[in-house]
């Protein structure tokens, strides 16, 4: 089955860590996950990273053979959202084979090490593994006053992002706050939170949006980055194409009642209740770039379109800012108060233009005009 | 009694000019139209098979690109050395000349002066007018063909219109293509209720121009830009 090498076994004895770098084939095997769960997983990130079916064998050889990479995953201006969405994947294949297949030497909310010990944890990780360890970052950086809003241990996180993702191998922003500063930089942005790639713009920096992000991206990302060597392509943004190359919009299983001019009016009314288009009640889906209509929430039980409500336009940068009100299509204009869009203030213009007009034609009617011979040129 | 008004006609508007106008026009209107349905899809398709929002955003994608084309094709068009249609008519306050006609116009419109205009080519005010309407309209092009382009981010359009999503987001985007739609609606009654008023006042036919290209003047000297024009719209020399 699978071929761990003798010298692997030595070099991590040498390391002296408690988990030795076997073989990930290996270790799920002493874990107790079938071969058949493994290639299924390997089949499932294949998909999700749109790789064609064909290279499921090639992704199981790769990681049959690889090392367990190390791992610190550091909380900041965050809700832990993205950790329970990875923690709480019902489903054990896909959730618990990556926590398996990553040796995650610090997460601050699941490991068992606390205060001081914590800390040597983390820095032992960082100083043994330099460019090696791979950093998952959730949470926003919070810059404003040398970052003193966001500490950690007593130290700032922007400090700690400095030190731990600019040696890091690479840098995964997981959910919308880490990639783009989320929430916490929602206007007016009280700690001055902005994303990994703007608080430590050296670092290699993969962006896996989303308010959570989905566990099977995670997965995914690192996946590739085991069979591949490197970090998947990214669009613009800093986003995974495979994941985020395509508009919700578009491979919307509701995009058919889109196109048939099929609409919900109302929360619950007879449209609503046969799944047309939640185009009307504000969906952000024509706006957001995300996997979520394919690659779908809780081992792709669901996700918020199938659930009857819109999208929110969570995984895009300025969420919160840009994509409100949830509930509307577009969004306030600022200065004219709560609740005007664009089109009442355009409205108001052109009533106002044809009011100022009709005057005009009215007092012009009433005005006795130069006769054109008194003006004539010549 | 005055000796009776000889008027002579110009050819202001040459057939390309013409041309551009009506499918502008006719573009503006489908778009406005079909744009309003997109943004509050007031229409109701009876099966998931009637394709009746796809045909409004088709309308509204085609009506798109027939605007661009007409916009571009009288740019180009602008670059000829017609007295009435170069792209020096667009510019009147450059010259003294055009900024003397603009101040008789604008004197006109808030009622100080009670003199009647007659300009003969473009209507000083309304070409500055104009010149505004192309920058909306450009604005129009890169906001819809960079909401548009978003169904393919792979694509040349997408990496073309890059420094725009670069720039806000599509939210806001959407939201100023929204503003342009009524700027625009707001020109279209400036203009309707201008050509109205001028062609009342100046009685030179300035209605029926854009469909016949010929204007009339008791005017006894042309100009355009400082230069004097003769009937069919060439420039001549003037003779000091």
């Amino acid at each position: 089955m699978s071929i761990h090498k003798k010298s692997e076994v030595a070099e991590t004895a040498e390391h002296g860590l408690e988990t030795p770098g076997f073989s990930v084939g290996e270790i799920l095997k002493q874990r107790g996950v079938s071969r058949r769960d493994f290639l299924k997983f390997c089949t499932v990130m294949t998909a999700a990273m749109s790789l064609p079916a064909s290279f499921a064998p090639s992704v199981a050889q790769a990681l049959d053979e690889v090392k367990r990479p190390t791992l610190v995953w550091l909380n900041f201006q965050d809700c832990t959202g993205d950790s329970e969405a990875l923690l709480r994947a019902a489903n054990p294949t896909v959730g618990e084979i990556i926590l398996d297949i990553l040796s995650v030497d610090y997460h601050e909310t699941i490991m068992a090490a606390a205060g001081h010990q914590a800390d040597e944890a983390l820095e032992s990780t960082i100083t043994k593994y330099k460019g090696k360890y791979i950093c998952v970052v959730e949470g926003s950086i919070s810059m404003k006053d040398d970052g003193v809003y966001g500490c950690t241990s007593g130290k700032t996180h922007l400090e700690i992002a400095r030190r731990v993702c600019g040696s890091a191998a690479a840098t995964i922003a997981i959910g919308t706050c880490a990639a783009y500063g989320g929430i916490a930089a929602a206007v007016p942005n009280p700690t001055g939170a902005v994303g990994v790639k703007d608080a430590v713009p050296g670092a290699t920096v993969i962006n896996l949006p989303g308010c959570p992000c989905n566990a099977d991206n995670l997965t995914a990302t690192i996946v590739h980055y085991l069979v591949f060597g490197k970090i998947p392509a990214m669009d613009s943004k800093g986003r995974p194409l495979f994941a985020y190359g395509k508009r919700i919009h578009d491979n919307c299983e509701r995009r058919p009642h889109f196109d048939a001019g099929q609409y919900v009016e109302h929360w619950g009314d007879d449209a609503h209740r046969k799944g047309f288009c939640l185009y009307k009640m504000g969906c952000k889906g024509p706006g957001t770039f995300h996997n979520c209509p394919t690659q779908r929430y809780n081992e792709k039980t669901s996700w918020p379109v199938a659930s009857g409500h819109g999208c929110a336009g969570c995984s895009e940068p300025q969420f919160w800012d840009s994509m409100g009100p949830m509930y509307k299509r577009l969004p306030n204009v600022p200065g004219f108060g709560i609740e005007h869009t664009a089109d009442q203030i355009g409205l108001g213009m052109a009533v106002g233009v044809a009011s100022a007009f009709a005057v005009h034609g009215v007092v012009t009617a009433l005005r006795r005009d130069k006769k054109p011979e008194e003006t004539k040129e010549g | 009694m005055s000796e009776p008004l000889v008027f002579k006609r110009y050819y202001v508007w040459q057939l390309p000019v013409r041309i551009c106008h009506w499918i502008s026009a006719l573009s503006v209107f489908l778009l406005a139209i079909s744009g309003f349905l997109i943004g509050y899809p007031v229409i109701a398709g009876s099966s998931p098979e009637s394709f009746l929002m796809g045909w409004v955003r088709f309308i509204h994608f085609v009506a798109g690109y027939a605007l661009i084309i007409s916009v571009i094709a009288r740019l180009l068009w602008s670059l000829n050395d017609h007295c009435f249609s170069g792209w020096r008519e667009y510019f009147p306050f450059l010259t003294g000349e055009g900024r003397k006609e603009m101040l008789v116009m604008l004197k006109y419109y808030f009622f100080i002066d009670r003199k009647t205009p007659d300009s003969v080519g473009h209507n000083p005010l309304a070409v500055t007018a104009y010149v505004g309407l192309f920058l909306i309209f450009f604005g129009m092009f890169v906001s819809g063909f960079a909401l548009y382009a978003e169904h393919a981010p792979g694509g040349t359009m997408y990496a073309m219109l890059k420094p725009a999503y670069m720039l806000m987001s599509t939210q806001i985007m959407r939201q100023y293509h929204h503003l342009g739609m009524w700027l625009i609606i707001c020109f279209i009654i400036n203009h309707i209720y201008s050509v109205w008023l001028i062609d009342i006042k100046e009685k030179g036919g300035e209605i029926t121009s854009i469909f016949s290209g010929y204007k009339y003047t008791s005017r006894v000297h042309v100009f355009s830009e400082g230069k004097e024009c003769d009937e069919n719209g060439c420039f001549i020399k003037v003779k000091k």
